[in-house]
This record gives C-alpha cells, structure tokens and sequence, in this order.
C-alpha cells in the first residue's frame, strides 16, 4: 500500500494552549480513515494543517511526497479540502462557485466545464446550479462542498465533518460517496458519529487533548474494552438465579451480571474469558438445563462506549447497571 | 499571476452582487459633483479646469475607501471562507493581490463614471487636457493607497465595521499630516526634519501638486512604495491571524 499521507509529530500551540500535542500517522491509498475525537479535541486544526490553512508549531505533514511547511501550494493542489460546515461564498451560484474553484485549481474552457460538470452530476446538483448559495438548503450547500473538494479528483481527500446536520437520508448519501471514492484514494473523515465509523471506515483514530489516544479498526477498538462480545440472556425473574450458577460454572464465562429487563423479567450478562466466543456454549446451556430464556443474543459493545472509555477513562454506563449475581 | 486575475474577477463580481455597489458609486459620482459646485465654486471661478473637482477626491476617500476594503478580509474571516480560499493552490500573496486589484478597479469604475465633468468643462471652455488626464491617473492612484490601508485593516479584525472605522482613522492622519494645523502642533517642540518627515506623508499635498499638473515622479514613487508597505502588512495580517 502506498502511503500518500504522513503526519509526523505535529504539533499546533495557540498562545499558551496546546490544540495539537505530537500527532503522528500514516494513511494510506484505499483506507478511509475516521479521525474520532470529543470537541475541542483537535480533530479540525490538525485537519487545517494538513490542508496547509495553518501553520504547524512544531512537525509536518508530508501529502503525496510534498511538505505542507515546504511547499504549502503544492500540498493544497492535491488534496480535496472540505472545511468544517462547508463555508461558501453566499453571493455566488452553484456553477459560478465552482466554476472559480475550477479556474484557481487550473481548468480551463471545455476542460473546466467537464470538471464542473462531472462533479455538479456526481452530487446531484444540476437543479440548483443557478441558485445562490445563500438559499440553499444545508443538505445542498454540503454537497456544493463535497463537489468543490472533488472537482479536480484529488488523490487524498479530507473531510471535516462532512455529514454534520444532515438528515439520515443524505447521510447516506456522503457515506456512499466516500465509500465509491474509497478505493482510489486516501480518504481523512473527521466525525464525532460513531456509526460512521462502522458505516465508512477502514480504521479509525481516536484523539483527546492533542494526543492520538486509540488507532485501530472498528473491531480492534472494541477490545479494548474489558467486556467486549457478551452474551445476554432473557429469561422470568424466577429462575435467573439458578440460570446464573449454570452459566458460571461453563469453562469460558468469566462472569455474569444480573439486570432488570423489561416486564419484570431479568437479563443475564454473559461475559467471556478474553476473547472466547461463547454463543454456541451459551446456547447449548440454555437448552441442556431448560433454561425459560426468551432471548439469547450477542452483545456488541458499541463503538459510543469505547469512545467514552477511551477519551474520558469512565467506565461505560450499561455494564455498572446490574450487581453481579 | 492568473490566480491574481481569477480571484480579482471573483471579488469584482461580489461588489455587483449587491445594490450596495450601486449605491456606492451613485453617492461617489454624486458628492466629487456637489463638492466641486458647491464648495468649490466651480462657476464663480471663471476657470475651465477641474482642479476644484479633483482637490477633494482625497476627502472623499478618506471615507469611502475604506468602505469598499473593509469587507475583503473581515467578511471572509466572519463567514468561514477565509479558510476555503486559502486551501485552494493559491499562496497569500495572491489572495492579497488578487482582493487589491478588484477593489481598486472598483475604485477605477467609480472613478471613470466622473467622466462628464472632464466633458463638461472642454464644453464650457478649453482646459488642460494634460493635467486633468495626469490628475485622474493621480485620484486613482491616491486611491490605491488608501485601499492597501484599508485592505490591511480588514486583515486585522473580523468586523467589517472596525475594519471601516480603523482605515478611516489611518486614512484621515495620512490625509491630514501635512496641513498647518497638524504640523503647528509639532513646530514647538519636535526637531525639523521630524515635521519634515510627517509633512512628506501628507496624501494632500502630494496630489496637490499632481493635479496642478507638477509630473513629480518622487510623488509617485511615494504613493507605490505606501501601497506596498501596507500590501505586504495585509499580508503578514492574513497569515498570523488566519486561524484565530
């Protein structure tokens, strides 16, 4: 895999705050990767960084083999920058915006108009072409935003946060976009939704205070918390205690928590030893002792937990529920 | 250079993008009028030249100058675009200049509307057409100078109104520095060459002499060498203060 994005060791210090502490990574051609932080984290200046709109304090970027602090022109001609909220020139149309963007990105006459053209298609903007941005609907100018960032079909593309108050539908939308592009390109995705993670991402990076905290899949981040891949099991109040003793004494259950389900029955949390798959083990508990379960599943701790464990140390609230049994 | 040109024509169709341009080149065509027949007395001094016409443009742009550049860089920052336009292959530089030349060819647009009193007095009476060609040359220089203070000032905040008022206020002192009443205030005290010194910034006495149709190349000089000062300070402005 080429790597067409390399952070090394930037840093960003306004005044005395440090936004960016040290941050180094690589990505590369065919990754998505979803840059995951709280607010305030440093997602957006290490973003407009790379982008070559601030000056690093310290370290660099390195895009396609150019330096963002060397040579900023040649970074910015290369990289397809959507910033955060999609700021754009409200007095101007649709084609007259990205028109300019066009001209400034080098296009010219018939090979200008292709470009605007291909990309006005591309986000489904033929119908609003001739209005003024100002008018638009937020869905409409975040797509105005995505079109200019592809208009010249960049190699490495970098989105602040590009699904931010949309709705679900042109959310998927945007997800389907990048995940077309995804294979040809080196893609950045800065988002605080965790499901786009799951939905768009190769790898994700978690970052708190300046620092990169987590970097990893989807799947890679969930083991890092201590209860990843529990098996829940519903069953009558009744007989939960006796279910529970079956289940603990089973060679992989390293412990079983007890909680109120809904209609006053109880549900039994099943966690493993490491990283042991216990469904199959669980299932045939609950059929060799005619345990009364009316639910038997597997559950994923979502990535909302890992991102909580990860950035604020707190222990996720769904396992404190429940004393174990 | 392109970039220049590209980003220039942009910013010049943003200035018609509103009726404020309108407005805004009526009330200059409009005033540049009524100051030369009204405070002027451009009848009652018998004379077919333009030298009262033109002695009050730098009045006039010490109000309206930094009006047109206030909103180049102060509304960029306000609205986020700053942060689009300098991801795009373009270096400050040609952000700046780019901003400057429109602006200032607006400046040239409200400038050539005056045309009908050049008519008007070659109707009256015979002038010097010389001098009054070498005093428009000199308004829309003048003019430029203004506009790179202003343009500086709107890299400095992010509220167009400040950005207007601290240009006017730059503005009125280079306008000012060199009358009597500023000077005298000095005289007392400070040594000669540093009354000299203020004096030699004075914008009126300089275009003065231009519209008097004294070719003094040392004025020019003058007014290119402030227009680059104040250009490069909008630079260093735009770059520090981009991110905050």
């Amino acid at each position: 895999m080429t790597v067409m994005v390399e952070i090394d060791q930037l840093s960003k210090t306004f005044g005395s705050f440090r936004a960016v502490d040290g941050i180094s990574l690589a990505v590369s051609k065919g990754e998505v990767l979803g840059f995951l932080g709280p607010n305030g984290a440093g997602k957006t200046t290490t973003m407009r960084m790379i982008a070559g709109f601030l000056t690093p304090t310290a370290g660099t970027a390195r895009v396609c083999g150019r330096d963002v602090v060397q040579d900023p022109t040649g970074v910015k001609s290369v990289i397809g920058y959507l910033p955060e909220g999609s700021p754009s020139y409200d007095d101007m149309t649709v084609g007259g915006f990205l028109k300019f963007i066009a001209e400034i990105r080098g296009y010219d006459g018939a090979e200008r108009n292709a470009r605007v053209g291909s990309a006005v298609e591309r986000l489904g903007l033929a119908e609003v072409l001739d209005r003024p941005i100002d008018i638009l609907s937020k869905g409409y100018r975040r797509r105005v935003g995505l079109a200019q960032s592809i208009l010249h079909d960049p190699p490495v593309l970098i989105l602040d946060e590009p699904t931010d108050g949309l709705d679900p539908n042109q959310k998927h939308q945007v997800r389907s976009l990048i995940a077309e592009m995804a294979a040809e390109k080196a893609i950045i995705v800065s988002t605080h939704i965790l499901e786009e993670v799951e939905a768009v991402c190769t790898r994700a990076v978690i970052i708190g205070a300046g620092r990169v905290l987590a970097d990893g899949t989807a799947a890679q981040l969930r083991t890092r918390l201590p209860q990843s891949n529990a098996i829940c099991v519903v069953l009558p109040q009744a007989s939960a205690v006796s279910a529970a003793a079956h289940f603990k004494a089973l060679a992989n259950v390293a412990a079983v928590f007890e909680s109120p389900a809904e209609n006053g029955a109880a549900r039994l949390r099943i966690t493993p030893k490491g990283d042991a798959p216990l469904a199959a083990e669980i299932s045939e508990a609950v059929r060799r002792h005619g345990i009364p379960a009316s639910e038997v599943y597997q559950d994923r701790s979502s990535l909302d937990d890992v991102f909580r464990l990860i950035t604020t140390g707190a222990a996720p609230v769904n396992f404190t529920a429940g004393a174990a049994a | 250079m392109r970039k220049i040109w590209i980003i220039a024509k942009r910013e010049l169709a943003a200035y018609f993008a509103t009726p404020v341009a309108f407005v805004f080149i009526a009330i200059f065509v409009g005033l540049t009028g009524a100051f030369a027949f009204y405070i002027g007395d451009f009848f009652d001094q018998n004379q077919a030249s333009l030298q009262n016409f033109f002695s009050h443009h730098p009045w006039l742009y010490v109000l309206l100058v930094p009006a047109v550049a206030m909103r180049l860089w102060a509304e960029e920052r306000k609205s986020g675009t700053i942060e689009q336009l300098l991801t795009l292959p373009v270096t400050t530089t040609q952000a700046v200049l780019g901003k400057f030349l429109a602006a200032w060819l607006f400046c040239g647009i409200a400038l050539a509307l005056t045309v009908p009193m050049w008519i008007t007095v070659n109707v009256l009476g015979d002038p010097d057409n010389g001098v009054i060609v070498l005093s428009y040359v000199g308004s829309f220089v003048v003019a430029g100078a203004f506009l790179s203070i202003g343009i500086c000032m709107s890299a400095l905040t992010r509220n167009q109104i400040v950005a207007f008022i601290l240009g006017a206020v730059v503005c009125f002192l280079f306008t000012m520095s060199g009358l009597d009443m500023v000077l005298n205030a000095f005289r007392g005290w400070a040594p000669d060459t540093l009354v000299d010194t203020i004096a030699s910034f004075s914008f009126l006495t300089r275009f003065d002499a231009i519209t008097r149709g004294v070719l003094a190349v040392r004025d020019f000089v003058f007014f290119f060498s402030l227009m680059g000062f104040w250009l490069f300070a909008a630079i260093l402005a735009v770059d520090t203060r981009k991110g905050a």
